[in-house]
């Protein structure tokens, strides 16, 4: 039993665990026929509930699990293997079909138009009585928490933000506020709403389909599940005290010590590379940081642009094909940085605390 | 002549509905047609565009979850008042004052479900490319009132003063100290400066506006309120009538063309 809880721990550590998720969504992406099948779906339910009420008889995974506002992320957990797993379910189904030369399975009923009286509004009017059946039974079940009055010199810890910012909060390991929590927020907006001028692909418009559309719902689906949902879990359940990591088993010790072993890459290179002292003037010291950022925004679009993106640049022209390509390198910014972390300890690249500017 | 007919022919129905009881389809067409609410819908929809496995009905809980907040939200308004004197004992009295009280209980559960509802739902038009032509500005709204849930839950988040409250809260606004430019611990910030003075302070940049203070307290606490009961639950109704007026208008819930 330790030995098992043991290896859960430690594969829940973030290096692990990112690798587990994001391998996780590359063999979704690959094998996406096989892996939606209903009863492959209805296993891998049964065993994340067989996990949470296995591991619910461990005192410390059980503390975490039963608190009030972290249900909606167990919640959540179903929640999106269920809609997620039944889409893309219908989106194979749709693909073979097509494979087949049939329509999508909607398109056999999209011309049959049917009364919204009764149709639809009995429909919604049952689902509006089994909600408020579920949330009164829930609320019944469940007390609203609440903490000790607020007190503005006694801060908790850890001191988290609310759950579905938790990604954002989880990213401040890796980036500075004015990343973290402005810019990216930021690009995640303004990426969204984009998203409808930018894919130009006319196919996949008012049904399921993976096939037609397979690097826009790809590159969707990273986003949401492996940067965002899959960070609000790790911040949820797995970052106790001062923000350290604790496996699903762990007790939450406040004085758990991580070394803090983190360099710039001026250092890197100054230091350790050329052996000498780092120069004076920030600009001169950071240069191979600025030059590589530039050199990643500057150089990176116009080789893909040649190379793997080439028939986008073709395809969307100019203007749509920059946009695209600047928030995908914003986007795969997290993931890099967290491989540099984890494999050659950086802290920064570009690192000129005096002006708060640190990437 | 049976008894709902009789019912539908008195002078009171007819006052109330324009139309005869919604049994034939030209008075189930009036029924959706003349009633304020319902014409949100169009008077027909495609069979494949209601159907549960297309739409996972989360636009419709979301807005039922909508619904659920503003009601249990007013009840819960007339037992708080925004103070910090008042605030932490409004909700303890609430707790132990109220018998079968479960309007907090309501309140809260349906905020955590309903910015779950809105992810789905933004999941599900991303799976069926709901949002390509002529639904992209659809879209956008629909992100508008994603934010729109953010904050109404952000805001709400500091409502009952307790220690979670007030931390989350400033956690959550600390981000904005780092604004570039804007905030005074951001990339920037001492660029905006006339001669010697700096502009952007504590005492003067985007979370000082946020908050009402350098810190999270009674300035913030009344804020928060007015946003969370006015000001945003307004300007979500106002979207959310655009949002579902365009889904009418850009032909209905998608299916293939």
């Amino acid at each position: 039993m330790e030995g098992i809880k043991n290896l859960v721990n430690a594969l829940s550590a973030p290096i692990p665990y990112t690798i587990i998720m994001a391998g996780g969504f590359g063999l979704l992406m690959w094998k996406l026929r096989t892996l939606t099948q209903p009863r492959v779906l209805w296993a891998l339910a049964a065993l994340i509930a067989v996990g949470f009420v296995a591991g619910a008889q461990d005192p410390d995974f059980l503390k975490i699990i039963s608190k009030g506002d972290n249900m909606p992320i167990v919640i959540m957990i179903f929640a999106i293997l269920g809609t997620l797993g039944w889409g893309l379910r219908q989106a194979s189904v749709n693909d073979m079909r097509m494979e087949k030369g049939l329509p999508p399975r909607e398109a056999e009923e999209s011309n049959k138009k049917v009364l919204v009286w009764p149709d639809l509004v009995y429909a919604e009017f049952i689902c509006t009585v089994l909600l408020s059946a579920i949330f009164i039974a829930w609320s019944i079940a469940v007390e609203a928490p609440l903490e000790e009055p607020a007190s503005g010199t006694r801060a908790p810890n850890p001191a988290k933000a609310p759950w579905y910012f938790l990604g954002l909060q989880e990213m401040l390991v890796y980036f500075d506020p004015w990343l973290a929590g402005v810019v990216f927020p930021g690009l995640i907006v303004v990426g969204l709403m984009v998203i409808p001028y930018i894919d130009i692909n006319p196919r996949g418009n008012g049904y399921y389909t993976f096939k037609e559309r397979p690097f826009a719902i790809g590159m969707f689906l990273f986003g949401f599940l492996v940067l965002w949902v899959a960070l609000v879990i790790l911040g949820t359940f797995l970052r106790g005290p001062n923000w350290n990591f604790f496996g699903p088993f762990e007790y939450w010790d406040p004085h758990k010590i991580e070394p803090l072993v983190n360099v710039n890459l001026s250092e890197i290179i100054w230091v350790q590379w050329f052996n000498t002292r780092m120069p004076d003037q920030a600009l001169l010291r950071e240069a191979p940081g600025i030059l590589l950022i530039l050199g990643y925004f500057m150089i990176m679009p116009a080789l893909l642009a040649v190379t793997v993106l080439k028939k986008f640049f073709n395809e969307m022209g100019f203007a749509r094909y920059s946009i695209l390509v600047m928030l995908l390198l914003c986007m795969a910014a997290l993931p890099i940085k967290m491989v540099l972390r984890w494999t050659i300890n950086l802290k920064y690249v570009v690192a000129i605390p005096e002006w708060f500017f640190n990437i | 002549m049976g008894l709902k007919q009789k019912i539908a022919e008195t002078q009171v129905w007819r006052s109330i509905f324009r139309h005869g009881y919604p049994s034939t389809p030209r008075n189930r067409a009036l029924a959706a047609l003349s009633n304020v609410f319902l014409h949100l819908h169009p008077v027909k929809a495609r069979k494949s565009g209601i159907r549960l496995s297309f739409t996972w009905c989360m636009g419709g809980i979301t807005f039922f979850l909508f619904l659920l907040e503003t009601l249990t939200g007013v009840l819960l308004m007339f037992y708080y008042r925004p103070t910090i004197e008042y605030a932490y004992n409004d909700i303890i009295a609430l707790r132990e004052h109220v018998p079968l009280g479960i309007m907090r209980e309501l309140h809260r559960w349906g905020a955590h479900m309903m910015v779950l509802a809105v992810w789905l739902h933004m999941l599900r038009v991303f799976l069926t490319g709901s949002y390509k032509p002529p639904r992209e500005f659809n879209w956008n709204i629909g992100v508008i009132l994603l934010l729109l849930t953010l904050l109404l839950s952000f805001t709400g988040y500091l409502l009952p003063w307790d220690q979670l409250a007030i931390w989350a809260i400033t956690v959550g606004s600390n981000m904005a100290r780092a604004h570039p430019f804007i905030g005074h611990e951001g990339p920037g910030a001492s660029l905006l400066a006339v001669g010697d003075v700096n502009l952007v302070t504590p005492a003067t940049d985007i979370r000082f506006g946020l908050l009402a203070g350098r810190f999270v307290g009674a300035a913030t606490l009344l804020r928060f309120y007015v946003l969370h009961c006015v000001a945003l639950p307004l300007a979500a109704g106002l979207l959310m009538a655009v949002h579902f007026w365009r889904v009418r208008k850009d032909g209905g819930i998608s299916g293939p063309m």
